[in-house]
């Protein structure tokens, strides 16, 4: 049965900042929430629902896991959901919230996200490293030195065996998103990259290279769902979410295929809510943290045959008025924003202006009435969250 | 090139004491699922297929092939980390070592060999079949 019509997305916020050693992390959670609820023209007090993750200050802290952060914010709730999925956790926050309005559990839903790996000068690897071995698996896989590049790495190696995917196939996301970026004047990348610049970046972990990658920064971004009445009340663009799919991909004892993500279900399970086909999606905000994540997502999402994503992306094909599909016209992870090394959220948001045709000029894809964001939290080549939803407005 | 630097050392739990035991003796011991007789990893007492306590231990050749790999330079190091696809099934995350990475392929036949990590338990990587074989 199609979500449509049950809530709308009538709040949207990403936080300008790339850099925010100056900001404290429940701050920045603050800030952005503040800046939905004005994007929205509700405020704090009209909060009953919220929708976070790990990424909230104090989260670590015994006895205090989401509590801090709903004192600091001053909410007073009705309804709380910390369906902690790494980067894809936002994406299935707005299922989550579409749920629990449709339940009567809250009316006004706020979900936010932050992050400042800058400022804290962490980086994925350096959090792998200083894990402690409480994961069943830990102790059979950090010995091997396991971190974010390398098993990303493994992924796009496969495709490539499996399929004869090319590093300039792979580079050709990249040089998308730049595209893109160069429009946003808040990207941390806002320089047009070329094939050959991402071909002779150092190679991180092969066959990725430095340009594979995304990149790091501090910020965040927050969204507010509402209940039909609340959102009819208000006067800003009726987006609404259709179909939601949500599934944790894991590695099932040693028999997995490395490059069928949790997307395969999640994906299916959107598009048969909503009652669309990829064919049907104008817009799709595609989890990029690395180039090989968009490759192996779209191939996962049915946007083209499986092992066909590199001749898909390649020669602009994602890149707004000039491809077929519109990918990450924010400038994605890849150039513009991964803030707290979770994308998910800012997936979310650019869906949204998109939705609205608040988009840059220069990317707005025209008359965008369908959209499709997609997130998966955790490790392509291992275990992960995946969450896709697609979006409406009428 | 190998790890320049020895690999950190696991964590031993009751679940999986055997596991390390065997691999201080230099042999592969993974876990056995007796409802679906397959072999599967990390080891767990409860099976992964069938979600019930029928599981045993059960020594494995050690051979296999490459499915898939990646090379990480980094400070005058080389680390090469692998999914190894074991002839009994399963595919076991690991590392390569003692071997020139630039002609690592996916499909290379690889044997198990016990390395020294930083406390002096060893652990399970992969170097190329001496054969040579794919």
């Amino acid at each position: 049965m199609s979500l449509k019509n049950k809530a709308f997305i009538v709040g949207a916020y990403e936080h300008p900042t790339r850099d925010a050693t100056d900001i404290p992390l429940a701050q920045l959670h603050a800030e952005v929430a503040a800046g939905a609820l004005a994007d929205a023209g509700l405020t704090i007090a009209d909060v009953d629902g919220y929708f976070c993750g790990g990424d909230v200050a104090g989260w670590e802290a015994p006895g205090v896991g989401p509590f801090s952060i709903v004192e600091y914010l001053g909410l007073n709730l009705r309804h709380l959901d910390t369906t902690e999925s790494w980067g894809s956790s936002y994406i299935n926050h707005v299922a989550h919230a579409v749920q629990a309005i449709e339940a009567g559990k809250c009316r006004v839903a706020l979900i936010t996200q932050a992050g400042r790996p800058r400022a804290e000068k962490k980086t994925p690897e350096s959090d792998h490293k200083g894990q402690r071995q409480s994961a069943f698996e830990a102790p059979f896989e950090l010995p091997y030195n396991m971190v974010v590049t390398n098993m990303y790495g493994m992924v796009a190696q496969r495709h490539m065996y499996e399929h004869g995917t090319t590093p300039e196939q792979l580079a050709w996301i990249k040089v998308a998103a730049s595209h893109h970026a160069q429009h946003n004047q808040n990207a941390k990348l806002r320089n047009i990259v070329t094939v050959d610049d991402v071909l002779n970046s150092p190679e991180v972990s092969s066959p990725l290279r430095r340009l594979d990658c995304c990149i790091i920064s501090d910020g965040g971004g927050a969204l507010v769902i509402a209940h039909p009445d609340v959102a009819k009340s208000l006067n800003r663009p009726m987006i609404t979410p259709t179909g939601a799919g949500f599934t944790v991909k894991h590695l099932n004892g040693g028999y997995f295929d490395i490059l069928a993500s949790g997307g395969v279900k999640s994906g299916a399970e959107a598009f048969s809510q909503a009652g669309v086909t990829p064919q049907d999606i104008q817009y799709a905000s595609i989890y990029d943290s690395f180039t090989i994540t968009v490759l192996v997502q779209l191939e996962n999402l049915g946007f083209c045959v499986p092992g066909q994503g590199g001749r898909f992306v390649a020669d602009g094909n994602l890149v707004s008025g000039v491809g077929r599909l519109p990918v990450n016209t924010d400038g994605g992870g890849l150039c513009s924003n991964h803030p707290g090394n979770r994308g998910g959220m800012t997936k979310m948001i650019e869906a949204v202006r998109q939705l609205r045709g608040e988009a840059h000029p220069m990317v707005q894809v025209p008359d965008c009435a369908l959209a499709l964001a997609h997130g998966t939290g955790g490790q392509l080549g291992a275990r992960h969250g995946s969450a896709t939803l697609i979006m409406e407005r009428v | 090139m190998s790890v320049q630097q020895l690999p950190i050392s696991p964590d031993i739990t009751a679940e999986t004491a055997a596991f390390w035991e065997a691999a201080n003796e230099g042999r592969l011991l993974l876990r056995r699922c007796t409802g679906t007789d397959t072999v599967f990893h990390p080891p767990r007492t409860i099976s992964p297929f069938t979600g019930l306590v029928e599981t045993e231990w059960s020594q494995v050749s050690g051979d296999g092939i490459i499915y898939s790999f990646s090379v990480t330079k980094r400070h005058g190091t080389e680390h090469c980390i692998v999914y190894v696809q074991l002839a009994e099934g399963p595919i076991i995350l690991s590392a390569l070592v003692d071997c020139d990475f630039e002609t690592v392929e996916i499909g290379q036949a690889v044997s198990v060999v016990f390395k020294t990590s930083v406390n002096g338990q060893l652990i399970p990587m992969f170097t190329p079949s001496a054969s040579g074989a794919d």
